[in-house]
């Protein structure tokens, strides 16, 4: 039954692929549409009030700085809400303002849609912080990256100077996606018992006579975007195991459909943009591959269980439930923790802390990879830099120019691409190295042994990653871990995003290579292995060491 | 986007002034007009829902709310799972116990003796996992109905109710997979509860 539950959402995701992805090409090739009728009304609306006139296409430089500008503002107004939230309206439970290093790491976290935690949001944020900083963000934040990631496609899939016009992106994205899905996805939830409210924390009298309190509000309208979004911050510290947050098995499909669906198509759309679906479809399919190994690492070391507790004597078959909830079983909490970590969503619907060892190293490898289908955009944007990396490396072996898409792939591509890619474990292991060599890192650790050893690393990881899941018994919420984590957050998103525009920027002033007889082709078998070879081989190569002195130590000395 | 005539596009100034109004407008749109948009909808549609699921016993009392589980001290009542928050839902959380954390082990141990004291005659082998661990939120309101059963001989004994009658009041209360399919069969403990409660005082 667990199977063929897993089984049954997995068909569900790749019968939405394709009308889901034909879609979005639609919102983003600006060629009219029939839904124009629909949201053209509300788009002039949003133009006049921001002062669009001119949405003719930009530069890469100038896309960039629109982008950095926006996120700069949301940025500066996000801060100042939290600091002053005490004083603002719909605080119900009089919360307190956030502390400022809380406060810049929240802010980091959610503009960069990474959604790692150091609060807990029943104690830590008043309704209008969640409504008007949170989920603000959420839309945001998924909103830039989609852009960005549209913007890099062209980049690679068209000819002229421009790669479209950020605001008119940023707009339609939340106006024919983002907003019409999740008032959707909202109300479905609130159907299944997601509550949705403005009043305060409930206090009832238990069958037991004792006082309960029961800390509630907009639960589902956050819910919604934080998945649709790929977002991943909880309205409540425990996230999607909250029973609030994810009420029942139905809820938890509905979630991992929402966070999953829009990632999965973007090879698709990919593939419409390069008029060569199969393109898309390569992709699509090394990234599946990929997914799948690591849900039945994760499937099946959950269920197999933890051996010092199994050892006990008791009545193990349901697998390791420390740390999870019944209502989902393995099944649904393996799945939901491989989407999450491909999905670079970082809701969690059981602990990660509490995983067994494989299980753990499950999303853990995922985020160091970033590429299994990958949060907004940002996954497709780097397995599309794996490719062109292996292009090159293929061109090397056998002495031609790589070309990728019909245009030379040159040393300054290369050279930014190179950035880019040694940027992710630049910044995750350098500061796992510093946190261990200090206190204040040390000093966070919850668990002894090995286990320590990958909570500091899965922290950082998530961070740089922008998934912003954790192993959350982390002593997390210092200066030391608010400020490295903050600045950490910042460096994963925004450099591999201009590194990745530039190249776009660079290739779409390309002259169009004709294709011959002997132009190395991207969309073939050959070329779906030799993409999921570059992943594991780069990936491998940076990350192993560090995985073998955590989770694999940890596994083998468990007994 | 498949034009190659050269648009001027904005320039910088106007980008960061439209910058700064788009700021304002989508704060205004995602943070204020759809929280409030769906809370209305909510609201209006399904109040039920929207308002935490809360259920009241035969006197019209709200106990709790079906989605919350609660701590039960009397060991007449079903025991849900381990929470080391005691099931106070203004928080929510676990103590993120890894797999090899020696607390992790010890806490359990001495769930399995706290377990053979309260209900000598099962065998600990019955004893499911899901009872003794806990769950990921704090607040997990179910148990699986392996745990339900287990339990039945323990509140015989002390009740004075009949084994058999125990299993009907479980079999009402397993809520089979949703829609058949997904997730796990599970019991409410704290509906179980309250039906048994008013058992207990006929």
């Amino acid at each position: 039954m667990g199977i063929l539950q897993i089984f049954v959402v997995l068909t569900i995701l790749m019968l939405l692929v394709k009308p889901v992805g034909t879609y979005v090409y639609h919102v983003y090739s600006n060629e009219p549409n029939r839904t124009d009728r629909i949201f053209g009304w509300l788009e002039r609306l949003i133009y006049l009030l921001i002062g669009l006139k001119n949405r003719a296409g930009m530069t890469w430089r100038r896309y960039a700085l629109s982008f950095l500008l926006t996120n700069i503002v949301l940025v500066a107004i996000g801060y100042l809400l939290l600091r002053i939230q005490s004083a603002l309206p719909m605080n119900p439970n009089g919360i307190g303002d956030m502390e400022e290093t809380l406060s810049f790491n929240t802010i980091a976290s959610f503009m960069t849609n990474t959604n790692l935690q150091h609060y807990s949001g029943e104690t830590g944020l008043s309704y209008f912080a969640q409504m008007a900083v949170i989920m603000m963000m959420m839309f945001t934040s998924a909103a830039t990256g989609f852009s960005v990631a549209i913007a890099f496609v062209r980049g690679l899939t068209s000819k002229g100077k421009t790669i479209g016009n950020f605001f008119e992106d940023f707009v339609k994205s939340h106006t024919r996606i983002f907003f019409p899905a999740a008032i959707v996805v909202t109300l479905l939830l609130v159907a299944l018992q997601v509550p949705q409210t403005l009043d305060p924390t409930l206090t009832v009298t238990s069958l037991e006579g004792a006082a309960q309190r029961i800390a509630i509000g907009p639960v589902a309208s956050l819910e919604a975007i934080k998945h649709l979004g790929t977002n991943g911050g909880g309205f409540f510290g425990a996230n999607s195991a909250h029973p609030f947050e994810n009420p029942n098995g139905l809820t938890n499909v509905i979630e991992i459909l929402s966070m999953w669906v829009l990632p999965a198509s973007l090879p698709y759309v990919y593939g419409r943009f390069a008029k060569n679906r199969k393109q898309g479809w390569v992709v699509f399919g090394a990234m599946l591959t990929l997914f799948l190994a690591f849900l039945t690492i994760a499937y099946t070391s959950e269920l197999r269980g933890n051996p010092a507790i199994n050892a006990m004597g008791i009545d193990a078959s349901q697998g390791s439930m420390e740390g999870k909830e019944v209502r989902f079983g393995i099944a649904q909490s393996a799945l939901f923790t491989t989407v999450t970590a491909a999905a670079t969503t970082g809701t969690v619907n059981n602990m990660h802390d509490t995983l067994t060892p494989l299980g753990g190293l499950v999303p853990l490898a995922e985020m160091m990879l970033n590429v299994v289908f990958g949060g907004k955009g940002v996954g497709l944007v780097n397995m599309l830099m794996y490719a062109i990396l292996g292009v090159f490396l293929c061109g090397l072996m056998v002495g031609r120019t790589p070309e990728f898409l019909g245009r030379k792939i040159e040393p300054k591509e290369m050279k930014l691409i190179a950035a880019a890619i040694l940027m992710h474990p630049l910044i995750i292991l350098a500061p796992t190295a510093i946190a261990f060599m200090t206190d204040l890192g040390k000093g966070a650790i919850s668990n002894p042994g090995y286990h320590g050893i990958t909570q500091v690393l899965y922290e950082y990881t998530s961070s740089a990653a922008n998934n912003g899941s954790g192993f959350e018994g982390l002593a997390d919420n210092t200066p030391f871990w608010n400020v490295t984590t903050g600045l950490v957050m910042l460096l994963g998103r925004y450099v591999s995003m201009i590194a990745m525009l530039a190249v776009a920027g660079s290739l779409v002033r390309k002259q169009w290579v004709p294709e011959t007889i002997g132009t190395f082709r991207t969309d073939n078998k050959l070329f779906y292995a030799i993409l999921i070879g570059t992943v594991l081989i780069i990936g491998a190569l940076t990350f192993l060491p560090a995985i073998v002195l955590g989770p694999i130590a940890e596994h083998l000395t468990l007994g | 986007m498949n034009q190659t005539t050269e648009h001027p596009g904005p320039s910088a100034g106007s980008s960061a002034w439209i910058a700064l109004r788009a700021g304002f407008v989508f704060i205004v749109l995602c943070g204020i007009a759809y929280p409030l948009l769906c809370t209305g909808l909510a609201q209006w549609f399904m109040p039920g829902q929207a308002n935490g699921s809360l259920i009241r016993d035969a006197s019209g009392q709200t106990v709790g709310s079906e989605l919350i589980g609660q701590s039960f001290a009397d060991p007449r009542y079903f025991q849900g799972r381990v929470s080391s928050i005691d099931y106070k839902a203004e928080a929510s959380g676990s103590n993120n116990y890894g797999p090899s954390n020696p607390d992790l082990l010890k806490r359990t141990q001495d769930s399995i003796e706290a377990w053979k004291q309260a209900n000598p005659g099962v065998p600990i082998s019955e004893l499911p996992i899901d009872l003794i661990t806990n769950s990921g939120s704090g607040l997990d309101p179910h148990i699986s109905p392996e745990s339900a059963a287990v339990q039945v001989p323990r509140i015989a004994r002390l009740t004075g109710i009949a084994e058999d009658d125990l299993r009907k009041l479980v079999d009402k209360h397993t809520e089979g997979r949703d829609l058949g399919l997904f997730g796990e069969p599970r019991v409410n403990v704290l509906k179980l509860n309250l039906d048994l409660k008013s058992l207990l005082t006929e």
